[in-house]
C-alpha cells in the first residue's frame, strides 16, 4: 500500500506518496522527476542508477524507498554547486571520460563514493570499486584516468 | 492495423541486402525562416554523380549498393549569427554532433560554439537512411561542408555587394567578412539581418583540404558534454509528456509464441488502467509502471508454443539449410580456385565458428508516442529514424507525413537499434489510450526481444606455394555476413561466398557487422598457415600483402607493440592481426596470459593502429577506437547468447558477461592521419583485428588453436 514517505534528496525535502518496498530508482525517476540516475538493468548489475545514500553508493534499483527516507540522499543533480562542478564532474569533463555517457551518472556517483572513503585510491582500487559500474562503450581508461585526477583535484582543495 | 511482433524479420545487415529509401524533402523553405527567424538558408542536394558513386558496387565489397539515391544536408545561418545544420543521422556516443559541427564551422569560418546540430528529426532533417555503416563521416561531413562552403560564399558576394568590391579580394573568417585593403568588416550576424534568402547548391563545390582545417582535424571536446556530467541530458527514457501515462508489454514465453486465449477481467476492474490485444500483442498502460505491470499480471492468457533450436545444434543447421541462389552479389570468383587448391605445395583447411552476441547497449530501448489529431509523433533512441517514420505510418494506415520521429542523443546502439519495436508499441498504446505513452524496455526485454548479431560458420579452404605465397583462398561464410568477407591479401585464385540461411533467432547489425566473423576465420587461418610453414606472423602476411595501408597500419602496430623481439614465456603468448572495411585500415596485437591454475585467460596489452584518412576529432577518434578494442575483447573471449526452444538463458547482465574494468588490459592506440585521403568512418573497423589477434596470441602461449568466438567462455579449459 501506498505510503507517505519523507525523502531527503540533494538537501530538499520531498514527501512521496509510495508502495515501501518501490525501488528508490522510479522514486526519484517518476516522482520527484530526477533523471540524471539512469536504470540500466533494475539487478544492481549495471550502476548506472548509483546514489549516496547516507554518503555511500548504493544502487538505486535495489534499495526499497523506505530505506532510504530521513537519510540524505544524492543524486548527479546534487553535485553541482552554485554553477561550479563536483571535481569528479569536472575531471570526467576534462577527460572526455564519455561517449553515449549512458553510465556517466552512475560512474561519477561511484567515484565520489570511493573517493570519500579513500582519497587517494591506487589504480587498483579504483579498478576494483568501479567493477559493478558497466561502461559498454569501453571508455575504462579515460574513467580511471578521470577519477585519479579527480583525487588530485579534491587533494589540492584541501590543501 | 497489421501488427508485426510476432514476424522475425530478417534483418542481417540490411542495408547490404535490402533498397531503402526514396529521397524526401519534407521541410518547405519558407518554414525554416518560421522555424528559425530571418537570415540565409542553403540546400545542398549531392548530384546524380556523386549519388552514383555512393551507390555504385565498390571494386573491393559487395555492399554499399542500398544507398539513397539522393544525400543532402541544409544550413541556415541567422540574424544573431547562430548557425544551424541539419542532419537525420543520430548521436549514439559515436560522438557526430561534434565532429559535424566542428566540420561546419571549419568551413563557415565560425567558432564551433555558434554551430548547433539538429539530428534525426524527421520533420526538421534532411531525409537518412539511418546511422550505420559508418558513412556520417564519409557522405555527410562532406555535405555539410559543401553547404557550409556555400554559405561562406553567400557571405562574401553580400559584403562585397555592400561595399562596391570584387569578391574575391575579400576574406572570411572569424564570422566576419573582412576586405583587407581597407581593413573594414561586416560580422555575419549583420549580413545575414533582414534576409530571408535561401539557395539550392549542386553539392560539388570546392571545400577546405584537410592539410588547411583549422577547427576540424582538432581534439575539441564534446560541444554538449557539462548536459553529460550533470545529468541534465534527457535521454528517451528521462522524457516526460504532460499527461503521460506508462506502458508495460506482455512478452511471450518463448520466441513464435501465438497467444491462444485471453482474459482481461481482472485488470478490467482496476481503476486507471487499460490493458490493449490486438492480435498477439498485449499491452498495459497506466499511471505508473508498476500499476502497469500489475495489470499484465492479473491478465490470464496462454500460448501456443513450438520446439525450437538449441545453441548445440546451431552450426551443423547452418551448414545443412544454406538457402540456394546464383546471386552474383553473394558469390565472388577469379582465376582457377579449385585446381589451385590441388595443385600448390602446401594445403590448410579449418573451419570458424562465432556464436549470437548481443548488443547490449546501457540505454535499453524505449520510446515515448502520442497522438493530437491524428498525427502521431515518437521521441525514440533509434539509428533509423525515417524507416521508424515509415513503419509507423505502415502499421497505422497513415501518411508519412503524419508521423514524426525525434531521436534525442541516445544511450549508444552499436548497430543494435535499426528496428521499430518500441516506438510501435507505445503508438499503440498511445492511441489506444488517448494520451501519451511511455515506454521502457526492461533489461531482460532487451536481451531478449532486440535482436543480435548473427552467428555463423565460415569455412576457409587454402594453398600455399613452395615461396611461400597464397595460391588459392576458398572461403565460404555462412550466415553471418558479408562485412569484411574479401581478403585483402594477394591472392590469384580466390572464391568468396556468403550462403543466407533462414534465421533462427532474430538477428541484425552490429558494430562492423560480419566484419570480426570474418576477419576472425581469415587472421586465425593466415597465422595457422603461417605457422604450418614455419613463419613468424608477421612476415608471412607482408609476404602476401602489397595494400601500402595496410602494411602501414601492421607495421605501426607492429613496432609500438615490440614485435616480434618477444620470447614466449610460460603461459604468455602474442598475436597480431589486421583488415580493412568502409575504407579504413587496421592492425591490432595482443599478449595475453593464460593462468592454467584458476583458468583465467587474461588479456594484458592491446596495440592497435588505425588509419581512416583525415582525422576529424583526433580525441572522439581515440574515445571510438579504444572502446571498439574494449567491446571486441569481450566478443572474443566470452560473450555468446544460450538460447534453447525459443528461450534467452541468460538475459541477465549477471549471467551475460561484457568486459568490465578488471577486463580492461593496457591499451595503446595510434591514429594514423592521412590529410592526403578523404575521411572514413570510425565506428566499427577498429573492432575487427581484436578477436583475431586475442585468438592468435592463446595459441601462441598453449598451441592450442581455437576457432570458435567466444574463445573461452568459461576460461581455460584443462585437456
Amino acid at each position: 500500500m501506498a505510503n507517505l514517505i519523507q525523502l531527503e534528496v540533494n538537501g530538499k525535502k520531498y514527501s512521496v506518496h509510495s508502495d515501501p518496498e518501490t525501488p528508490l530508482l522510479g522514486v526519484l525517476r517518476d516522482e520527484i522527476g530526477l533523471t540524471g540516475t539512469k536504470y540500466g538493468c533494475g539487478e544492481g548489475q549495471c550502476g548506472a542508477c548509483t546514489v549516496l545514500i547516507a554518503g555511500a553508493p548504493r544502487r538505486s534499483c535495489q534499495v526499497p524507498v523506505r530505506a532510504a527516507a530521513a537519510k540524505p540522499v544524492t543524486t548527479i543533480e546534487g553535485l553541482e554547486k552554485n554553477g561550479k562542478l563536483h571535481p569528479v564532474q569536472q575531471a570526467f569533463l576534462d577527460a572526455g571520460a564519455f561517449q553515449c555517457a549512458y553510465c556517466t551518472s552512475g560512474m561519477i556517483m561511484s567515484s565520489v563514493g570511493l573517493l570519500q572513503t579513500n582519497p587517494h585510491p591506487a589504480l587498483a582500487d579504483i579498478v576494483q570499486f568501479l567493477q559493478g559500474n558497466l561502461c559498454r562503450c569501453g571508455t575504462h581508461p579515460r574513467i580511471i584516468e578521470a577519477v585519479g585526477q579527480a583525487a588530485k583535484m579534491m587533494q589540492e582543495h584541501a590543501l | 492495423m497489421s501488427w508485426p511482433t510476432k514476424q522475425l524479420v530478417a534483418e542481417p545487415e540490411r542495408y547490404e541486402f535490402r533498397a531503402s529509401s526514396v529521397h524526401h524533402f519534407d521541410l518547405a523553405r519558407r518554414d525554416f525562416f518560421k522555424m528559425l527567424g530571418a537570415g540565409i538558408v542553403v540546400f545542398a542536394t549531392a548530384k546524380e554523380s556523386l549519388a552514383m558513386q555512393e551507390t555504385a558496387p565498390s571494386p573491393r565489397g559487395f555492399h554499399n549498393e542500398e544507398l539513397p539515391k539522393e544525400i543532402s544536408a541544409w544550413l541556415h545561418i541567422g540574424e544573431d549569427g547562430d548557425v544551424t545544420a541539419f542532419t537525420g543521422k543520430v548521436e549514439v556516443g559515436q560522438n557526430i554532433r561534434t565532429e559535424l559541427a566542428q566540420t561546419v564551422a571549419d568551413e563557415l569560418r565560425v567558432p564551433v560554439e555558434s554551430v548547433r546540430m539538429v539530428t534525426g528529426d524527421t520533420a526538421l532533417t534532411p531525409f537518412d537512411a539511418g546511422t550505420f555503416g559508418s558513412r556520417t563521416t564519409a557522405t555527410i561531413a562532406p555535405q555539410l561542408r559543401r553547404v557550409s562552403a556555400a554559405a561562406r560564399a553567400l557571405l562574401v558576394d553580400a559584403a562585397a555587394k555592400s561595399w562596391n568590391v570584387t569578391s574575391d579580394t575579400l576574406v572570411a573568417g572569424g564570422a566576419k567578412v573582412t576586405d583587407p585593403s581597407s581593413g573594414r568588416s561586416l560580422r555575419y550576424a549583420e549580413l545575414a539581418r533582414g534576409k530571408t534568402f535561401s539557395q539550392t547548391i549542386p553539392a560539388d563545390d570546392s571545400v577546405t583540404p584537410a592539410a588547411q582545417w583549422t577547427v576540424a582535424g582538432q581534439p575539441i571536446p564534446k560541444v554538449n558534454a557539462r548536459d553529460f556530467v550533470t545529468g541534465r541530458h534527457q535521454y528517451t527514457p528521462d522524457m516526460r509528456r504532460p499527461g503521460m501515462l506508462h506502458a508495460k508489454v506482455m512478452r511471450p514465453p518463448s520466441f513464435n509464441a501465438t497467444l491462444i486465449s485471453f482474459d482481461d477481467r481482472a485488470a478490467k476492474a482496476t481503476k486507471d488502467v487499460l490493458v490493449v490485444r490486438d492480435g498477439d500483442f498485449v499491452g498495459a498502460v497506466a499511471p505508473t509502471v508498476d500499476a502497469a505491470q500489475k495489470a499484465l499480471a492479473a491478465t490470464r492468457v496462454s500460448w501456443k508454443e513450438s520446439p525450437q533450436i538449441a545453441n548445440a545444434e546451431l552450426f551443423t543447421y547452418l551448414k545443412q539449410n544454406a538457402v540456394p541462389h546464383s546471386d552474383p552479389r553473394f558469390r565472388r570468383e577469379k582465376g582457377s580456385v579449385d585446381e589451385a587448391l590441388l595443385s600448390a605445395a602446401h594445403r590448410l583447411d579449418a573451419s570458424y565458428t562465432v556464436e549470437y552476441i548481443a548488443h547490449a547497449p546501457l540505454e535499453p530501448r524505449a520510446a515515448i508516442a502520442e497522438w493530437v489529431d491524428g498525427k502521431l509523433t515518437v521521441w525514440t533512441g533509434t539509428q533509423r529514424p525515417f524507416a521508424v517514420r515509415d513503419d509507423l505510418a505502415d502499421a497505422f494506415h497513415i501518411a508519412e507525413s503524419s508521423v514524426r520521429v525525434i531521436v534525442p542523443d541516445t544511450g549508444s546502439a552499436y548497430g543494435g537499434k535499426h528496428t521499430s519495436d518500441p516506438a510501435m508499441e507505445a503508438a499503440r498504446l498511445a492511441r489506444a489510450v488517448g494520451k501519451p505513452v511511455k515506454l521502457v524496455w526492461t533489461r531482460e526485454e532487451e536481451f531478449t526481444w532486440a535482436y543480435f548479431r548473427p552467428a555463423g560458420l565460415i569455412e576457409v579452404k587454402s594453398a600455399v606455394g613452395a615461396d611461400g605465397k597464397l595460391a588459392a583462398w576458398d572461403f565460404h561464410n555462412y550466415h553471418s555476413g558479408m562485412s569484411g568477407i574479401e581478403t585483402p591479401y594477394d591472392v590469384a585464385n580466390q572464391r568468396t561466398e556468403f550462403h543466407q540461411v533462414p534465421l533462427v533467432l532474430r538477428s541484425g547489425s552490429y558494430r562492423g557487422l560480419a566484419g570480426t566473423a570474418n576477419h576472425f576465420a581469415r587472421e586465425t587461418h593466415m597465422d595457422a598457415i603461417g605457422h604450418s610453414l614455419q613463419l613468424d606472423p608477421y612476415d608471412f602476411r607482408l609476404k602476401n600483402l602489397s595494400d601500402p595501408r595496410l602494411r602501414a597500419v601492421l607495421d605501426s602496430a607492429a613496432k609500438a607493440f615490440g614485435w616480434p623481439g618477444m620470447k614466449t614465456k610460460e603461459g604468455r603468448g602474442f598475436g597480431l592481426a589486421c583488415g580493412m572495411e568502409k575504407g579504413s585500415y587496421v592492425a591490432t596485437c595482443a599478449e595475453i596470459i593464460v593462468e592454467r591454475d584458476s583458468g583465467n585467460v587474461r588479456v594484458v596489452r592491446l596495440v592497435e593502429a588505425f588509419e581512416c584518412g583525415a582525422i576529424v576529432n583526433p580525441d572522439g577518434l581515440r574515445n571510438q577506437v579504444v572502446g571498439a578494442m574494449i567491446q571486441g575483447l569481450g566478443g572474443a573471449l566470452f560473450e555468446a547468447i544460450t538460447f534453447l526452444n525459443g528461450r534467452i538463458q541468460n538475459p541477465h547482465f549477471a549471467t551475460y558477461r561484457l568486459p568490465r574494468f578488471r577486463d580492461v588490459p593496457e591499451i595503446k592506440a595510434l591514429l594514423l592521419d592521412r590529410k592526403d585521403i578523404p575521411s572514413a568512418g570510425a565506428g566499427e573497423t577498429p573492432i575487427m583485428a581484436v578477436a583475431p589477434a586475442i585468438g592468435n596470441a592463446i595459441f601462441d602461449a598453449t598451441g592450442v588453436r581455437l576457432n570458435g568466438l567466444p574463445l573461452v567462455p568459461r576460461g581455460w579449459q584443462r585437456g
